[in-house]
């Protein structure tokens, strides 16, 4: 039997322009858990749902489990989805479904959490506000943006205020972009952790404790974070003092670090303008808590600093959560800092890895600083112990990262 | 050409019956299922059959009313770790209910939600119906529903609380397991333990595989992992049977908490996955200033009982299904984490 080919496009044109065409349209009023959920439970694929410009009160957690639904509203200062009297659910909105668009609106006070994403593939935040909108608190939520064991996450022109952890953060995943976002007020402005392949490129972090920090930690299902980009961010006056409950990771980063990096590999950190940090311009360091994980790599490696604009840094070091930097610099830290700890073979000298790699970077009134802490010795031969401040002796070629190209097309 | 677009709208019109055929509808009653004699005093019909399990999950102390109905002559697979794999068409039926006076049950119960778990060959398919106020039948809802309760407790005392029947997407949260939603219960290890039945009393494995629902019965049975609250066990077996009711359902390898990299199964050996040393990885104002989740010696020092401990649905675990202290399990809690080293 001969198929007409031209009937089966038709068919298939029909049935995707249906999906394309489904659109559901939400007004502010009562019950608006009530409509927003139901709308999210029965979503079919590709269809948008838009909540028209006004405030929403929600009491409850909203949720969406359905692929390659976008999610949008009239933009981040107009549609509000407003958490101040949340009475239950961890987060103000859980996205467990692939392929999903968050579009221009806010969420704002919510007791946890503001927006949380598991185990996506491909998830996009165009334009969203996240905001604790009493300012720098520790009953603030953790988390502003939060995809977690995700793929394919794309964070683009968002603003994220006032998170107790991290107003933007990107844990355990894999291909990443965060552009031409703003975070400020939080303790960590903007944090990849655990993460695979991020591009970090022209955002503005500014006011928090640390504005971007790139971590990894041990004993968890994801780790050995490696291949990050984070490039022409302006990453100034980072002057909020720590604020994060204590035992959280974050709870350490210093008052005014500008860009930290922990225990990951293949960092390139370049043409960022950083400036007003007073703990540190660039930090770089291991993981040195204690754990038990045999498959964790405390080092970071292979981190290359070039052409970054680094002014006024590390001019009053937080002498709480830096101490050794506070003791070893007396207060007055260069740009760039590491804490030098290397593997036992490097220490002694038998071997040799390349963890710190400065290409030139620019400081206004002089050439740019750096101090190697040295704290390897430090803690085994305290003695015999000198930090190494010799900008030259770290100069190296440097390494390139691949661009990170999505698989999901939304 | 007027043939061609007589056999394309026939094609059509073929697609769109196929397409709506694949859909089968949920009831919009309770009643509509027939799984009950007299569905206001949740009695079931002979093909019900009503069940407990041992280690169950704390709900703000509501009650729960268990049964499972499966197609005729069908039949589950036995199994001691997991939940028995039932065959398609089976339902799981459980009802939240808060007793009038709990010091005298036969004042009757005012039932919440009746959520079921039905299996069809993609899986299963969770939904939840609400109760109505005349208590004659429960509706559909897939949004979840609050009611504000209160209910006169054991010792006397009249309790409030806001109780939230969960949406669609929450009842995953907590039986999505590497993404294929699971009931919880109906384990072996669970259901070893003795029902009264109509008939008289009986084991409820033994009780099953004598009806012919339950195969590849292992005799003698293996023996169930403590009972929370039995004192009879010792006080290890206690506090890791109850953490695996009330916690593994997320905390453990492909569940919901899987990031946390922090799992509480009962199978789990490791100290640190275990929480003992661990430091908090997104907690956020969840660590409650604590440094470990588990500090050996020092429960007051723990992340775990901080959140057992909590109201605030920002701090609190579960984070779902639960809005008041677990009264009885937190010196279980606290006794475990002493007497760790």
């Amino acid at each position: 039997m001969k198929i007409n080919k031209k009937i089966i496009y038709f068919v298939a044109f029909i049935f995707a322009s249906n999906f394309s065409y489904g659109k559901i349209i939400i007004e502010p009023g009562p019950n608006a858990y009530d409509r927003i959920q139901e709308a999210l439970i029965l979503a079919q694929p590709y269809e948008n749902i838009h909540l028209s410009s006004g405030y929403y009160e929600i009491e409850d957690g909203l949720s969406l489990d359905v692929d390659n639904v976008t999610l949008s509203g009239d933009g981040l200062d107009k549609t509000i989805l407003s958490f101040k009297n949340q009475k239950s659910g961890a987060e103000g909105l859980l996205v467990t479904s692939n392929g999903v668009t968050l579009s221009d609106f806010a969420v704002e006070d919510t007791i946890g959490d503001a927006i949380v994403v598991k185990k996506a593939n491909g998830i996009r935040f165009l334009r969203v506000r996240v905001e604790w909108t009493d300012g720098p608190k520790s009953s603030n939520g953790a988390y502003g943006l939060y995809p977690v064991e995700s793929k394919d996450v794309l964070i683009d022109s968002c603003i994220a205020i006032g998170a107790s952890d991290a107003g933007i953060y990107v844990g355990q995943s894999e291909r990443i972009k965060v552009i031409n976002s703003e975070a400020k007020f939080n303790v960590a402005g903007i944090e990849i952790e655990n993460s695979y392949f991020a591009e970090v490129i022209n955002n503005i972090a500014h006011h928090n404790t640390g504005g971007i920090l790139i971590f990894d930690l041990p004993n968890l299902p994801q780790q050995g974070g490696h291949d990050i980009l984070v490039k022409n961010n302006k990453v100034i006056n980072n002057d909020t003092p720590n604020f994060a409950p204590e035992g959280n990771i974050v709870g350490k980063t210093p008052n005014g670090t500008g860009i930290m990096v922990m225990a990951n590999e293949k960092v390139i950190l370049e043409e960022n303008y950083i400036s007003g940090n007073a703990t540190a311009g660039i930090l770089v360091v291991s993981y040195l808590d204690d754990y038990e994980d045999d498959n964790y790599n405390p080092l970071p490696n292979k981190i290359f600093i070039r052409n970054n604009q680094l002014n006024n840094n590390g001019f009053e070091v937080d002498k709480v959560r830096a101490e050794p930097i506070a003791l070893l610099t007396k207060n007055k830290a260069p740009e760039i800092i590491w804490d030098g700890v290397t593997s036992f073979p490097e220490w002694i000298g038998l071997s040799k890895q390349q963890r710190l790699i400065l290409g030139s970077n620019k400081t206004e009134d002089r050439k740019t600083d750096m101090i190697n802490l040295n704290l390897m010795t430090y803690a085994l031969l305290p003695w015999l112990h000198k930090t190494k401040e010799d900008y030259d002796d770290y100069i190296g070629e440097g390494i390139s990262l691949a661009e990170v190209n999505f698989k999901t097309k939304w | 050409m007027v043939i061609k677009y007589s056999k394309l709208i026939f094609f059509l019109f073929l697609i769109i019956l196929i397409s709506s055929a694949s859909y089968a509808e949920p009831h919009k009653q309770l009643s509509d299922y027939n799984f009950f004699k007299d569905i206001k005093n949740q009695v079931p019909t002979e093909e019900t059959i009503p069940y407990k399990i041992a280690n169950p999950l704390f709900s703000d102390y509501s009650y729960k009313f268990r049964f499972v109905h499966m197609p005729l002559n069908s039949v589950a697979e036995y199994s001691y770790n997991n939940v028995f794999n039932f065959p398609v068409g089976a339902t799981i039926i459980k009802t939240f209910a808060y007793p009038i006076d709990e010091r005298d049950l036969d004042k009757g119960f005012q039932l919440l939600e009746t959520r079921l778990l039905i299996k069809d060959e993609n899986g299963w398919i969770p939904l939840s119906y609400i109760w109505n106020n005349e208590q004659t039948n429960a509706f559909l809802k897939y949004t979840g529903h609050t009611f504000n309760v209160s209910w006169v407790s054991n010792n006397g005392q009249k309790k409030y609380v806001r109780y939230r029947a969960p949406n669609v997407n929450q009842c995953k949260s907590c039986h999505e397991i590497n993404n294929k939603i699971q009931p919880i219960g109906p384990k072996g290890r669970n259901m070893n333990i003795n029902f009264v039945y109509p008939h008289g009393e009986a084991n409820q494995i033994e009780f099953w595989h004598g009806k012919n629902l339950l195969n590849n019965v292992p005799t003698p049975l293996k023996e169930n992992p403590a009972i929370w609250n039995d004192t009879k066990y010792e006080i290890n077996a206690r506090a890791r049977s109850y953490l695996d009711a009330n916690c593994a359902h997320c905390h453990q390898k492909g569940a919901s908490a899987s990031n946390s990299g922090f799992y509480l199964n009962i199978e789990e050996n490791n100290s640190s996955i275990l929480g003992i040393y661990k430091t908090p990885v997104a907690a956020g104002r969840g660590s409650g200033g604590l440094k470990y989740i588990i500090d050996p010696g020092k429960p007051v020092d723990s992340i775990l009982l901080y959140r057992m401990l909590s109201t605030d649905p920002g701090v609190m675990m579960p984070e779902l299904s639960r809005n008041l202290q677990h009264e009885e399990a937190i010196p279980l809690i606290r006794e475990w984490i002493s007497q760790l080293k």
